[in-house]
C-alpha cells in the first residue's frame, strides 16, 4: 500500500535509497540530513531491531513535524539503553516517567502544547509491548478514547526483554520464555491467550491504527508521516526482531521481520475511524517454518521429534490471519 | 561528558551525550565494504566491466557507459551483435529470473555512440613505434589500445576491407557491415595506420625494416578445414564440395556462391550455423546440417540454432558422413558413450544433396613467419607464453592463431590483453597483474531488495532477449527498454549506494560519502551485528573477523 | 476582594483558577471531586482557559501532569484517598523529575475496611515522596495556601501537595475571603519552567541514574526541601503584603506564652483544640497550641523553639503508623531531641470519628496530670476491641486443627501447662 508504484528502478521502492529515484521519492533514512533521534553510542544490542526501529520511525516523525517534536517514552529496554546517566542518546526533547504511563505523560504532553497554541508541535509516546499491551494499557486505553492528539508507537518484541525475557501478553503461542519454558506436556507459551493490541485500538475508533515491520522502512515512514498528520489519537504497531530474547543470530534481524511478514503471522495492515484502509501483500508466501526455525525460542519444535501438530497450530494462526486480511494477492499461489 | 549545571542534576541530560560511549568496543567482527566480482565480468572474454558500464547505463549516463566499454573493448556495436554473451548465462539474475540482456544494452550503447559520433582520444605520443599484422578482431583491438597508451600503431591487412572474421566470417544479416565499418574508422581516426592489401612475406623483415620495437601477430585461421570422404561419382551428378570460410567469404564479398539446391552443412560450430542460414536467406531449396554432437552438446550457440531451426533449417544430430556417392550422402549413425564419446553403430542412412560445405574448423597460414627467431608453430597454432609472447622477443601473438578460445570475443580479449603487456614490454616493465576477487555469487546477495519485472513487461522482454545479436532481425533496441534491461543488472558483488547499510545500521554506524563516493563504517560505534552485510543487495559487504 | 458564601471546595476551585493553571486532569474520588467539578465548569463555559481532562484513573491523572508539567505547562490535579495510593508511583516520579506540579489531597482515610470520612492516612503515607506537604487549618488557609504552593513549587520545581480536610473543609459552607486575578497576578509570576520539553533545545528528562549518583541525587532532593524551609515563611509574609493576610508559613503558634504544654496538630481539628484550649486557658490551665502548616518538609527548628518553655506535649494526629503509633510525633521528638521534654502521642479522628470538645478537654486534663499513656487512642471503644481480642485469643489457641482434636479428646492435655 505504501510501496510507489514507480518504474523498474532495479531496486524499486525495497532498498532505502535507490539513486535512481528522483531526491523527493527516497525515504528519509536514505538522506545524510536524517535527523538520527537515536544517536550512536546507546547501548543496544547488537542486532537490535528495536533501536532501528525507534530511528526509523522517530526520523519520520521528526520529518513529517518539521523537527518540531516531543516524545514521551515508557520504560523498558529502549528507555534503558537510549538514556542511562550521564549518556543520552535522544537528540528531540524526550521524557521518560514510568513503565505504564507513557500514554498519560503524552497526553499531559499534548495538553501543555494545545493551551499554548503550540499546534506545530507534535507528540509521540513510545513503549515496547509490555508497556503497552499489559502494564501501560489502561493510559494507552484513556489515551484512544479521549482521541488525545498523541502518536503512540509500539515497538513489538513479544515479550518482556529488559527483565530477561519473561511473557507479556504479546507472546505468542509456543514461544520460550523465561516464564513460558519448553517444559511440561504444553511447552511454551500456551495458545488460548494474548491480546492483539491493534485489533482492540480499531476499536476504540481513533482515526489511525496501523502496523509495520522493521523489514518495510519506506512502510513505517509512510504510516509515521501519515499519523503525524492526522490530528487525534493514532497507534503504530511495529514488529522489532530481538536477537537476545528470541536466540537469533544479530544480523538476522530484518530478515526475520521479513519472513515473519511473508508467512502471515504478522499481518501488516493501516486502518481509519475502526476499518481496514489497506494491506501490505505477502510477496512470496512462505510456511511458518522458514520463520520459527532460525530463532532458539522455537527450538523445541524442531528437536529429533518436531512436534507437527503445534506447528501446525501457529501455521493455522498465519492462515487466518491471510484470510481474515486479505494478504495474498488475488490469485496468487498458495 | 557534559552535566547540565542549570537543570536537575543527573536526571535531565543534554544531547549528544551518548557520544562519548564509543560502543565500537563491543565488536567481534568488523563490516568491510569489497568490490566482489560480478559473474558477468568473470566470464566475458573480452574482459569488459559489464557490471560497472550497465550501472552507468541505469543511470542513462550513456556516453559513460560507453567509455566505460571502451576502456576494454572498441567495438560495443559489433560485439552487441555478434557476441556469444556467455556474460548472460553467468548472470545471478538468471536464477531469479531471467538473465539480464546484457547484450542488447551493449548493442544500444555502441548504436548511440555511433549516432552522437563519440571519438576516443589517443594517449600522449611515447615515440615507441608497433606493427600489427592482421587487422581482425584481435589485431584492431590491440591497436587500438596501443594507441590509446600513446603508440604510433601500424596495421598491415592482407585483404581490401579491414574487419577479419568479423567481416569475412560474419553473416551480414548478423551485422550491418557500415556498423563494423564505423568502429573500425573511429580507430583508425585515433591515427593507426591499417595498410589493406598488403599481406606480408616476412614480418621479421617488415619489423626491421619498419623500426618496430615490438609486433603483435594476428593473423587468425583463414581456411577452412577439410576432411576426405571417400565416394565415387562422375561429373554433373556429383555434390559440389566447399568449406565454409570460403563460402561465407564469398558471401561477404558477393561472389557467386555454391548455396543452391539442397544444401548439407557438416559441423556443429557457430560458423555451420552461420552458412546454413546464410544459405536460407540466398534461397537454397533446403538446408540441412548434419552434426555429430547431439543437440545439447553442439559447440554453436543454442541460441543460434534455435534461431536456426525457426528460420528452417533441419538439424541431424549423431550422425557421421561416411561417404559421397554421386548426390548421395551416407551417414552411419551414432550413440553416445561416456562424456563426448560417439560410438559407431554400422547402422546407416543416405540423403540426397546438391551441395556439401564442411564447417569443420580453421587453419592457420604462418609461412610469413619463419624468419623470426624462436617461435614455435605446434598442431597449426603459434605457442605463446602467459604474457602472449611468442618465443621471439618483442613479438606478441593472439587471436585464432593461438591455442585458445576462438570466438571473435575472445580474440578482442586477447588483443587488449597483448597491448597491455607490449606496452609493459615497450616500457620495460613486467606487466602488473591484479588479483582477481572473489566472485560474487548468487549466495552472495540478498536478491530479495529487488523488485520483480512486472508480468505486463515480460513479454517484451522476451523480444528484447531473442533479439540480442539479431538486431537487424527484430529492429533496434530503443532507450526505454535498453534502461529498462540495464536496471535488472543486480550490480552482484559492486555496491552502487541503494543506502541499505546506511539505513539499516541500528548505530548510525554508517557515514554517507554522496553520490558517486559510496559509505564508509564508523567503527568507533558499530558493534558489529552483521545486519548491513546481510541485508546488502548485492553481496558488497563481508563481515571480518576482529583481531584479538 | 470578595467576600462569598460558598463551599470550601468551590473556594479552592476559584483560588486555583485564579492562579491560571494551564492543563487541569481530574479522576472522581470524594471528597476532592467538587474542586475539580468547580474547575471543569469554569474550563467548559470559558471562563478558565485551560485544558481540563477527564482522565481514567488518578495514576493517568499525575501521568498526565507530569507531561504537562514537563512541557511547561502549569498543572494541577487533585485526589484523595485510595485515589492518592494509586497514583504513587507517579507521585514519587513527579517530584523525582522536579516538576511542580500542584495537587490538592481532600484526606481521607484508607481502606479496607473502605471509609470515604475524613483523617490524615493518605497524605501521611506519601509523607517520604518528595513533595512538599501542607496542610490548611481552615478553607480560606486552603484557598491562600494553594495561591503559595504554586509560587513554591515553580520556584524550586517540586510538587507541592495541600492537604485539607475531607468534608470537614471541602464540604463546609462559609464565608470566604476570595482574592481579586489582579492581587494573584501580582503574587504569582508566570510558570518559567526550570526544564522544559522543547524542540528548540531538546533535552531528555527521566534518565536512568545508576549507583555513582543517586544518592547525590537524593542528597540534592533533600537540599532542595531545606531551601523550601527558608521560603515558606518568606512566600507566606509576600502574601500577607499584597493580599493583608496571615496565611502559610511553617508553625503556627497559639497561646503558647507560659504554656507548659502544648497540644501539636494538622487541619482542621486545630480550630476545635483552639476552642477547648481557650476555655482551659480561662480556666487557668497553662496550655497552648501548636499547629503545623508544613509537614514536608518538616520544621524541626520551628517546632523545637515554638515549644522552648513546654514541659510536655501531646501530639494529636489524625493517622498513625500501625506497629509503632504516632506518625508527626516521632517527627516532634526528633524536633526535641535531647530536650527531655515529654511527648505524648494522641491518636484521633481516624476515619471521621468526631473529635469533640468534652473528650478533647479530659484528654487535655490527663495530659497535664501526667497521667497520658505514651500512645492513646482517643475515645476508643475499650469493650468492642477487648471483646474482639479475647475471642481471637481463644480462637488462635485452638491451633492447628489436629492439635485441636487431640487437645479435644484429651490425649495432649497434660503436655498443656
Amino acid at each position: 500500500m505504501s510501496l510507489q508504484t514507480v518504474k523498474f528502478y532495479q531496486t524499486g521502492t525495497f532498498t532505502v535509497g535507490n539513486r535512481l529515484l528522483a531526491e523527493d521519492e527516497r525515504t528519509i533514512q536514505a538522506t545524510a540530513a536524517r535527523s538520527n533521534s537515536l544517536n550512536c553510542g546507546h547501548r543496544a544490542c547488537q542486532g537490535c531491531g528495536e533501536a532501528l526501529g525507534a530511528r526509523y520511525a522517530i526520523d519520520a516523525a521528526m520529518a513529517a513535524a518539521n523537527g518540531q517534536l516531543i516524545a514521551a517514552n515508557a520504560t523498558g529496554c529502549l528507555e534503558v539503553f537510549s538514556t542511562p546517566y550521564p549518556e543520552t542518546s535522544w537528540q528531540i526533547p524526550w521524557i521518560h516517567s514510568l513503565f505504564g504511563n507513557a500514554p498519560a505523560v503524552a497526553s499531559g504532553i499534548a495538553a501543555a502544547m494545545r493551551i499554548k497554541g503550540r499546534s506545530d508541535v507534535r507528540v509521540v509516546a513510545q513503549g515496547g509491548d509490555g508497556s503497552t499491551t499489559d502494564i501501560g494499557f489502561g493510559c494507552l486505553s484513556g489515551m484512544f478514547e479521549r482521541n488525545d492528539d498523541v502518536l503512540y508507537i509500539c515497538y513489538d518484541n513479544e515479550a518482556y526483554m529488559n527483565t530477561g525475557v519473561q511473557r507479556s501478553s504479546a507472546t505468542p503461542p509456543a514461544v520460550r520464555t523465561a516464564t513460558t519454558m519448553p517444559v511440561g506436556p504444553e511447552p511454551g507459551n500456551v495458545f488460548g491467550q494474548g491480546k492483539y493490541l491493534p485489533a482492540i485500538a480499531m476499536a476504540h475508533g481513533i482515526p489511525y491504527v496501523a502496523t509495520a515491520t522493521v523489514a518495510d522502512l519506506r512502510d513505517i515512514e509512510y504510516k509515521v508521516r501519515k499519523a503525524i498528520n492526522i490530528r487525534g489519537a493514532k497507534y503504530l504497531h511495529i514488529f522489532v526482531p530481538c536477537p537476545l530474547g528470541w536466540g537469533s543470530a544479530a544480523h538476522d534481524t530484518i530478515n526475520l521481520a521479513y519472513l515473519a511478514k511473508e508467512c502471515g503471522l504478522f499481518p501488516v495492515f493501516e486502518a481509519e475511524q475502526g476499518e481496514v484502509t489497506g494491506v501490505s501483500k505477502i510477496r512470496r508466501l512462505i510456511p511458518v517454518e522458514e520463520y520459527m526455525k532460525p530463532q532458539r525460542r522455537y527450538a523445541h519444535l524442531f528437536g529429533k521429534k518436531p512436534a507437527l501438530e503445534t506447528i501446525a497450530k501457529i501455521q493455522a494462526r498465519a492462515d487466518h490471519n491471510i484470510k481474515k486480511y486479505g494478504l495474498l494477492e488475488q490469485g496468487a499461489q498458495r | 561528558m557534559s552535566i547540565v549545571l542549570d537543570k536537575p542534576f543527573a536526571i535531565t541530560l543534554d544531547v549528544g551525550s551518548s557520544l562519548a560511549n564509543k560502543t565500537g568496543s563491543w565488536r567481534t567482527a568488523r563490516p568491510v565494504y569489497l568490490d566482489r566480482l560480478p559473474p558477468c565480468n568473470n566470464q566475458c572474454p573480452a574482459g569488459e566491466n559489464i557490471q560497472s558500464w550497465l550501472n552507468l547505463a541505469e543511470e542513462k549516463q550513456y556516453e559513460a557507459a560507453w567509455r566505460k566499454i571502451m576502456e576494454e573493448n572498441p567495438f560495443p556495436a559489433v560485439m552487441g551483435r555478434v557476441c556469444y554473451h556467455s556474460c548472460e548465462s553467468a548472470c545471478n539474475r538468471g536464477t531469479l529470473d531471467l538473465p539480464v540482456g546484457i547484450n542488447s544494452v551493449e548493442r544500444f550503447l555502441g548504436d548511440q555512440a555511433l549516432k552522437h559520433r563519440w571519438k576516443v582520444e589517443p594517449g600522449k605520443s611515447t615515440g615507441k613505434k608497433v606493427m600489427v599484422v592482421g587487422a581482425g578482431p584481435s589485431g584492431l583491438t590491440a591497436a587500438y589500445h596501443l594507441a590509446r597508451l600513446g603508440h604510433a600503431v601500424t596495421v598491415f591487412e592482407a585483404s581490401a576491407k579491414p574487419g577479419g572474421m568479423m567481416r569475412y566470417g560474419i553473416p551480414k544479416y548478423r551485422m550491418p557491415r557500415e556498423k563494423l565499418g564505423a568502429e573500425i574508422a573511429r580507430i583508425r581516426e585515433m591515427g593507426v595506420d591499417i595498410r589493406l592489401d598488403s599481406k606480408l612475406d616476412d614480418v621479421a623483415r617488415t619489423m626491421n625494416d619498419g623500426g618496430f620495437q615490438a609486433c603483435f601477430l594476428a593473423v587468425g585461421l583463414q581456411r577452412g578445414r577439410c576432411v576426405d570422404i571417400p565416394g565415387a561419382g562422375e561429373g554433373q551428378e556429383k555434390i559440389a564440395v566447399v568449406d565454409a570460410i570460403s563460402v561465407l567469404r564469398a558471401v561477404e564479398l558477393e561472389e557467386a556462391t555454391a548455396l543452391v539446391g539442397r544444401v548439407v552443412v557438416y559441423g556443429g560450430g557457430n560458423t555451420a550455423i552461420d552458412v546454413a542460414r546464410s544459405a536460407i536467406r540466398l534461397g537454397a531449396v533446403s538446408v540441412t546440417v548434419v552434426v555429430l554432437e547431439p543437440r545439447e552438446h553442439m559447440p554453436a550457440h543454442p541460441a543460434e540454432v534455435k534461431e536456426g531451426i525457426e528460420e528452417g533449417l533441419h538439424l541431424i544430430n549423431l550422425r557421421q558422413v561416411r561417404r559421397i556417392d554421386g548426390k548421395v550422402l551416407t551417414l552411419e549413425i551414432m550413440v553416445a558413450g561416456d562424456g563426448r564419446e560417439y560410438l559407431h553403430t554400422g547402422q546407416s542412412e543416405t540423403m540426397e544433396a546438391d551441395v556439401f560445405v564442411q564447417a569443420l574448423g580453421q587453419a592457420g597460414d604462418f609461412n610469413a613467419l619463419c624468419n623470426l627467431p624462436g617461435i614455435v608453430i605446434e598442431d597449426g597454432a603459434v605457442e605463446v607464453n602467459a604474457e602472449l609472447m611468442t618465443g621471439s622477443a618483442g613479438v606478441f601473438a593472439g587471436g585464432d592463431m593461438i591455442p585458445a578460445q576462438r570466438n571473435v570475443t575472445a580474440a578482442i580479449g586477447l588483443g587488449k590483453k597483448a597491448a597491455r603487456n607490449i606496452d609493459a614490454f615497450l616500457r620495460g616493465e613486467k606487466p602488473r597483474l591484479k588479483p582477481k576477487a572473489d566472485i560474487a555469487d548468487f549466495s552472495k546477495l540478498n536478491t530479495r531488495y529487488y523488485s520483480d519485472a512486472p508480468r505486463t513487461i515480460r513479454p517484451i522482454l522476451d523480444v528484447v532477449r531473442r533479439s540480442s545479436g539479431f538486431a537487424e532481425i527484430v529492429g533496434n533496441l530503443d532507450e526505454e527498454s535498453a534502461v529498462f534491461e540495464a536496471r535488472r543488472c543486480m550490480s552482484c558483488g559492486n555496491c552502487f549506494e541503494c543506502d541499505n547499510c546506511y539505513g539499516v545500521c541500528p548505530d548510525n554506524s554508517v557515514i554517507k560519502l554522496g553520490p558517486g563516493n559510496r559509505f564508509k563504517f564508523n567503527y568507533d560505534y558499530c558493534k558489529g551485528c552483521g545486519i548491513c552485510a546481510a541485508e546488502c543487495p548485492c553481496g558488497a559487504i563481508k563481515m571480518v573477523p576482529e583481531e584479538i | 476582594m470578595t467576600l462569598k458564601q460558598i463551599e470550601g471546595s468551590h473556594g479552592v476551585a476559584e483560588a486555583i483558577a485564579l492562579c491560571r493553571p494551564e492543563v487541569i486532569c481530574a479522576y472522581p474520588i470524594s471528597p476532592q471531586t467538587h474542586i475539580v467539578e468547580g474547575l471543569g465548569e469554569m474550563v467548559k463555559a470559558g471562563e478558565l482557559r485551560a485544558e481540563f481532562l477527564n482522565v481514567e484513573s488518578e495514576f493517568a491523572a499525575m501521568s498526565v501532569a507530569i507531561g504537562s508539567s514537563a512541557a511547561g505547562a502549569r498543572t494541577y490535579t487533585a485526589t484523595a484517598s485510595q485515589g492518592l495510593l494509586f497514583m504513587v508511583e507517579a507521585v514519587y516520579n513527579a517530584s523525582g523529575l522536579g516538576l511542580p506540579i500542584v495537587m490538592t489531597v481532600a484526606n481521607r482515610a484508607i481502606g479496607a475496611p473502605i471509609n470515604i470520612w475524613n483523617d490524615h492516612s493518605d497524605s501521611m503515607s506519601q509523607r517520604d515522596c518528595g513533595w512538599i506537604q501542607l496542610f490548611a487549618e481552615t478553607n480560606q488557609e486552603a484557598m491562600d495556601l494553594h495561591i503559595q504552593a504554586f509560587k513554591l513549587a515553580e520556584e524550586l520545581s517540586l510538587p507541592v501537595m495541600v492537604c485539607m480536610d475531607g468534608f470537614i473543609l471541602t464540604h463546609a459552607y462559609e464565608r470566604l475571603d476570595v482574592p481579586t486575578q489582579e492581587q494573584v497576578d501580582r503574587y504569582l509570576p508566570p510558570f518559567e519552567p526550570r526544564q522544559v520539553l522543547d524542540p528548540a533545545q531538546p533535552v531528555s528528562i527521566g534518565a536512568m541514574v545508576g549507583p555513582e549518583a543517586f544518592t547525590e541525587v537524593r542528597y540534592l532532593a533533600h537540599a532542595k526541601q531545606l531551601q523550601a524551609l527558608d521560603r515558606i515563611p518568606e512566600l507566606s509574609a509576600e502574601f500577607n503584603a499584597i493580599f493583608g493576610r496571615d496565611s502559610g508559613g511553617l508553625v503556627r503558634p497559639y497561646r503558647t506564652e507560659g504554656a507548659e504544654t502544648v497540644v501539636i496538630a494538622l487541619g482542621s481539628v486545630l480550630g476545635t483544640i483552639k476552642d477547648v484550649v481557650d476555655e482551659m486557658q480561662d480556666a487557668g490551665h497553662k496550655i497552648g497550641v501548636l499547629g503545623i502548616t508544613s509537614f514536608r518538609p518538616f520544621p524541626l527548628e520551628a517546632i523545637n523553639k515554638a515549644l522552648q518553655g513546654a514541659k510536655r506535649v501531646v501530639v494529636l494526629e489524625k493517622c498513625f503508623a500501625v506497629g509503632v503509633g504516632g506518625i508527626v510525633a516521632t517527627n516532634v521528638r526528633m524536633a526535641l531531641d535531647g530536650t527531655g521534654q515529654e511527648v505524648r502521642t494522641v491518636v484521633a479522628g481516624l476515619g471521621g470519628r468526631a473529635i469533640t470538645m468534652s473528650s478533647l478537654n479530659q484528654l487535655f486534663l490527663d495530659a497535664m496530670a501526667g497521667k497520658l499513656e505514651a500512645l492513646t487512642f482517643l475515645d476508643l471503644h475499650r469493650g468492642v476491641v477487648d471483646r474482639v481480642l479475647e475471642r481471637e485469643r481463644q480462637i488462635r489457641r485452638s491451633g492447628p486443627i489436629a492439635e485441636s482434636v487431640l487437645r479435644d479428646v484429651g490425649t495432649v492435655a497434660s503436655n498443656i501447662a
